[in-house]
């Protein structure tokens, strides 16, 4: 069968009216979730891991991909109105989309977000399915070598390549890993620092972490800001119908953002964060009124939002089809793999068809969804915004402890809630990123336990990494990847780096 | 890893030596936990204890790095921060561990609502803590009921739910 037929078959798996549902359920709490300044799509899956044990896995996964979609959505509505990014891959929309909202333009903005959103999630999704089919042919002939080398790969750009300070991302990384070898060794049952505490055994739950540090976290930090945060909202003037100007200025950025964002995405090089600073930075360089940028240029607003769906849906394919999350996302969404006995890869194609493509073919009824929600519905969204920060932080965390609260209600849980959070506080403060942390506690076993096959395979030859073209190829990008910003950043041109900080999504 | 808390935003110079210790102590704990395995390293060569060795290893380097930094240059100023929030969400977690078994989920979960409220500002319990334990209420009851979820529950649970 060609892909095309295999999508065929996917959709009708995604219009049955069960799994639409869950799809609307998905695309509905992702774009809140993207609203809502403080609470990002990789929060909200952590937070709604738990609450799906019982329901159907396909539903459920369909349901997370639909969050992690809205979610890019929903986040340039904050940008616009607000100045707040609603989630961290919409930081640069805020440099532009704001402006246009003073400026009384923050219905054509909040359109071309949308409708980029649209052009670029489609795209993406269709490159993801006939993409996904090769990499999956390729992937039945890595190895564990080659394995170990991509989460290198993953570990470096979520960790060192980007953001302002090498030392920080690594400190991030290995204090992830070194959460990731408390428990049973997964190869020789072995309890390794577990001092004897028998919730330790099982090692720390991706979620308890991730829910800590992002939510938790954040609420702390946010609180404890002395300066209050610059939240006047702007309404929406007029109406949110784009001229024909704004259209004609509008097309090639979003065509551009997906081609900047799928890639970026796809590779394991860093979420959708980065693909949205590096679609701004080309938008600025093509622009035709370059004068324009800072004060409001509906292009810096359409790349962006673009680049970052694209790089969203660029994310499902090393995950669906090597089991490799490249995001903070990504990782919790594995978390979610695995929570219904699946494990994404390139078996999962052969396994799960139904549930691969009816997947992929929901995200392209998702991406319509959300054309409407974003569109039509928009001031309704706003009215989110209108929500007082006391209670809307209060409601987080009384839902970031529930999911613990739900999995496992022992004290020591809910001890490593509280610590976790206190220490994504001090790591927001001093700058140090989370999502290395969190995409560490998941690759990190991973990773070792790939590393030690390779090398029983190879009865303790340590050059069996290099030994192949793919393995050796991908170790030299990672060494590069680590290398030259070191250099960059030492040679005073880090400040670019620093802007492109990887965060959460 | 609780020790963070020990820092204060104002002293740069001091915060990256703070850090470095905490570095230096978590990577010292995972040596000597990695040196204390059995060493089983089988064909691979490498066994369970030497993942901990590594990464405890880096971490000291790591530690090494931020005083090298603390002494050159310190680390970039912290804005003042408000203690008295943080302490407040904090001791809700805390007042939730601790009453969620006696109590039951509702209450618990609605003392750290009105104590996250507070931290932000809204002071007044006599209206958060209503508002806290009927959400949470709520909550327990779509969670609870529909759901599956088995939560904790007390004797206002059992008192509006039944057991």
């Amino acid at each position: 069968m060609t892909t095309f037929d295999f999508l065929l078959q996917g959709l009708t798996v995604a219009l049955d009216p069960m799994i639409l549902m869950y799809a609307l359920i998905g695309v509905t709490l992702g774009t809140a979730v993207g609203v809502l300044p403080g609470i990002g799509p990789a929060l909200t899956v952590a937070l709604l891991l738990p609450v799906t044990y019982g329901l159907d896995p396909a539903g459920s996964i369909i349901m997370f991909a639909g969050i992690y979609y809205g979610g890019m959505y929903g986040g340039s509505t904050t940008s616009i109105l607000l100045n707040t990014p609603g989630e961290s891959a919409s930081i640069v929309t805020a440099l532009e989309g704001n402006k246009m909202a003073r400026a009384g333009r923050g219905g054509p903005a909040l359109a071309t977000a949308a409708i980029g959103s649209f052009v670029a999630g489609l795209l993406a999704t269709l490159a993801l399915a006939f993409l996904a089919p090769h990499v999956v042919k390729l992937a039945l002939i890595f190895g564990p070598r080659e394995y170990f080398a991509l989460m290198m790969l993953a570990f470096v750009t979520v960790s060192a390549a980007f953001g302002e300070s090498t030392m920080k991302g690594l400190t991030s990384l290995f204090v992830g890993l070194a959460l990731a070898v408390i428990g049973i060794d997964g190869l020789t049952g072995q309890a390794r620092l577990s001092f004897g505490v028998p919730q330790l055994l099982d090692g720390i739950e991706v979620t308890t972490l991730a829910v800590a540090m992002f939510a938790v976290g954040e609420a702390l930090f946010v609180a404890a800001q002395t300066r209050g945060l610059d939240d006047r909202i702007h309404a929406i003037k007029g109406s949110v119908a784009m001229t024909r100007e704004d259209w004609s200025r509008s097309w090639r950025p979003w065509l551009r953002g997906t081609a900047i964002g799928f890639p970026i995405g796809a590779m394991p090089a860093g979420g959708a964060d980065i693909a949205s600073f590096l679609s701004y930075g080309a938008e600025k360089r093509f622009a035709r009124h370059p004068e324009e940028f800072g004060h409001g240029a509906i292009e810096g607003v359409a790349g962006p939002e673009a680049a970052n769906n694209a790089a969203a849906a660029g994310t499902l394919v090393p995950l669906l089809t090597l089991g490799l999350p490249t995001t903070a996302t990504a990782a919790i969404m594995l978390a979610g793999f695995q929570q219904f006995g699946l494990q994404p890869g390139p078996l999962l194609f052969v396994t799960a068809p139904t549930l691969v493509w009816g997947l992929i073919a929901s995200l392209l009824i998702a991406n319509i969804m959300l054309l409407v929600l974003n569109l039509p519905l928009i001031r309704l969204w706003v009215k989110l915004l209108m929500i007082p920060r006391p209670w809307l932080y209060a409601g987080i965390l009384l839902f970031a402890t529930l999911g613990t609260i739900g999995v496992n209600p022992s004290p020591v849980e809910l001890s490593m809630l509280m610590i976790f959070g206190v220490m994504g506080y001090f790591m927001r403060l001093h700058g140090y990123p989370i999502a290395p942390v969190v995409v560490g506690l998941i690759l990190g076993p991973m990773a070792e336990q790939q590393l030690r096959r390779a090398l029983s395979i190879s009865q303790g030859d340590w050059t069996t990494l290099v030994s192949t073209p793919v393995s050796a190829g991908i170790l030299a990008v990672a060494l590069l990847a680590l290398v030259v910003p070191m250099i960059l950043r030492w040679r005073g041109k880090g400040a670019v780096l620093s802007q492109i900080a990887g965060d959460e999504d | 890893m609780s020790g963070f808390q020990s820092e204060t935003g104002r002293r740069p110079r001091g915060a990256a030596f703070i850090i470095a210790a905490l570095l230096a102590g978590l990577g010292g704990l995972l040596i000597w936990q990695g040196r204390s395995i059995p060493e089983k390293g089988g064909y691979a060569g490498i066994g369970s204890g030497d993942a901990p060795v590594f990464i405890g290893g880096v971490l000291l380097l790591l530690a090494v790095a931020h005083v090298f930094i603390g002494i050159r240059h310190g680390m970039a100023a912290v804005p003042r921060q408000h203690p008295v929030p943080v302490l407040l969400i904090v001791a809700g977690l805390a007042l939730q561990l601790i009453l969620l078994k006696p109590l039951g989920f509702s209450i618990a979960s609605g003392l750290l609502f009105a104590c996250t409220a507070a931290a932000f500002g809204k002071r007044n319990v006599a209206i958060s803590l209503p508002i806290g334990i009927a959400f949470a209420l709520v909550i327990y009851g779509v969670f609870d009921g529909l759901l599956k979820l088995s939560l904790p529950g007390g004797f206002l649970e059992s008192l509006i739910f039944g057991s």
